[in-house]
């Protein structure tokens, strides 16, 4: 049973993002748990935001992988506590964001999102860059601008 | 209904109301950043509602999910406060409200991270850095605005004094509070006046903004006794639940 759901972990972990596709929910870190209770499947997933319209989508995917892979009587629940952090994503994830030309979060999430100091440009690794806005086009990203490339860019908040 | 759930629909209620009313923003805010920032934040606060409208839904126990909840209640049905109905203004008083609510929600969620109903304490934990995040976009504006130009300063000034009245509600306590604070549930708001008025009023200060001199209190809303403006957001948000029972898209 141990490799069974050894398994199922590996299949559902590699689920994308809809939102940032480069990223799998394990990337994330909001694949929190597969257990097995007497038979029973149960994946955990956290959401990243309160209001994040991905989480929906990513547990009608997650439930459809498991079925596709032959496990039955697979339950997904949502878990809100411990609430998620940018300190789960994994530093694969980080980096894949960077190849994908979002800046990703700092490896240590501080009491409030985004005061974070120093968000290097993804594209040419400048430090010499600026907060356009604090909200972009998902919950979890900010603009910004590298003063030196000249390029607009996003910034997964660390959060 | 049981007091636990009624205390969940206030939660939620506020939450899901003011996030109507900053949806209205959307493609009407004065530029392209803040049409993301305000519905950002609407966003938040309609994910806070949809749990605690589920979680109000299970404590009451009749069967009614989120969707029942929002869609099909009438305005006397509606727990929020006040404030979060009103109609925006102009982008001064939306922020002026903003400033207000958000010190008052992060520093109620702060304290509902103890509570001893899972979900509320589960809500509250997830939800106070995204309210953090509001307050500090409330604050920012409003220093920028209040310390900006003389119209700038004059309209946020008009927003901060037209708000003020509505904020005292928040903090209201009553006896169905009282019950759930002692089974620790509930957070007593009235005590979290004292930090609240610190850090609106040193906000308002360094803004170069006035506090309003005045001790009129709105009230009603957590009894269902609310201002015309809510029938009318109702009617709204619940035109097309109301025309196609059920519909999903």
């Amino acid at each position: 049973m141990v490799a069974t759901l050894d398994r199922l972990r590996e299949l559902v972990a590699a689920v994308p993002d809809p939102e940032i596709p480069v990223l799998t929910i394990e990337d994330l870190g909001i694949l929190r748990d597969v257990s097995d209770d007497a038979g029973r499947l149960t994946i955990t997933l956290t959401p990243t935001y309160s209001g994040c319209p991905a989480i929906d989508p990513i547990r009608d995917a997650v439930a459809v992988c498991a079925a596709d892979a032959g496990f039955e009587d697979v339950e997904v629940v949502l878990q809100l506590k411990p609430a998620w952090t940018t300190e789960w994503m994994s530093h694969d994830g980080r980096r894949k964001l960077r190849d994908y030309g979002i800046a990703p979060p700092s490896d240590r999430a501080i009491g409030c999102p985004l005061t974070q100091l120093r968000v290097a440009c993804p594209r040419c690794g400048s430090q010499d860059t600026k907060l356009v806005t604090r909200f972009g086009a998902t919950p979890c990203q900010a603009q910004y601008t590298c003063r030196d490339c000249r390029e607009p860019f996003d910034h997964f908040k660390a959060h | 209904m049981r007091d636990e759930a009624v205390y969940a629909l206030r939660l939620g209620d506020d939450a899901l109301v003011l996030a109507q009313r900053l949806s209205e923003w959307s493609a009407r805010a004065p530029e392209l950043e803040e049409d993301l920032a305000l519905t950002n934040v609407a966003l938040d606060l309609l994910g806070q509602a949809r749990q605690l409208l589920t979680r109000a839904g299970e404590l009451e126990g009749e069967g009614r999910d989120e969707d029942d909840l929002a869609y099909l209640r009438g305005d006397r049905e509606f727990l929020n406060a006040l404030i979060v109905e009103q109609p925006n203004g102009d982008f001064a008083r939306t922020i002026a409200r903003q400033l207000m609510f958000s010190t008052y929600q992060l520093a109620l969620y702060d304290r509902l991270r103890d509570s001893a109903d899972p979900v509320i304490s589960g809500v509250a934990e997830k939800a106070v850095k995204e309210v953090a995040y509001h307050r500090d976009h409330a604050r920012e504006w409003t220093l920028r605005l209040g310390d900006g130009t003389e119209e700038s300063h004059r309209r946020m000034q008009e927003g901060v004094d037209w708000m003020w009245p509505l904020a005292a509600e928040l903090f209201e306590h009553d006896a169905l509070a009282e019950r759930l604070v002692a089974e620790g549930i509930a957070a007593d708001a009235r005590e979290l006046r004292p930090a609240w008025e610190h850090y609106v009023g040193a906000v308002l200060e360094e803004a170069t903004l006035e506090r309003p001199d005045t001790s009129y209190a709105a009230t009603g809303g957590r009894r269902g006794e609310h201002s015309e403006a809510l029938g009318h957001l109702l009617a709204v948000m619940q035109s097309t639940h109301r025309a196609y029972p059920g519909a999903t898209w």
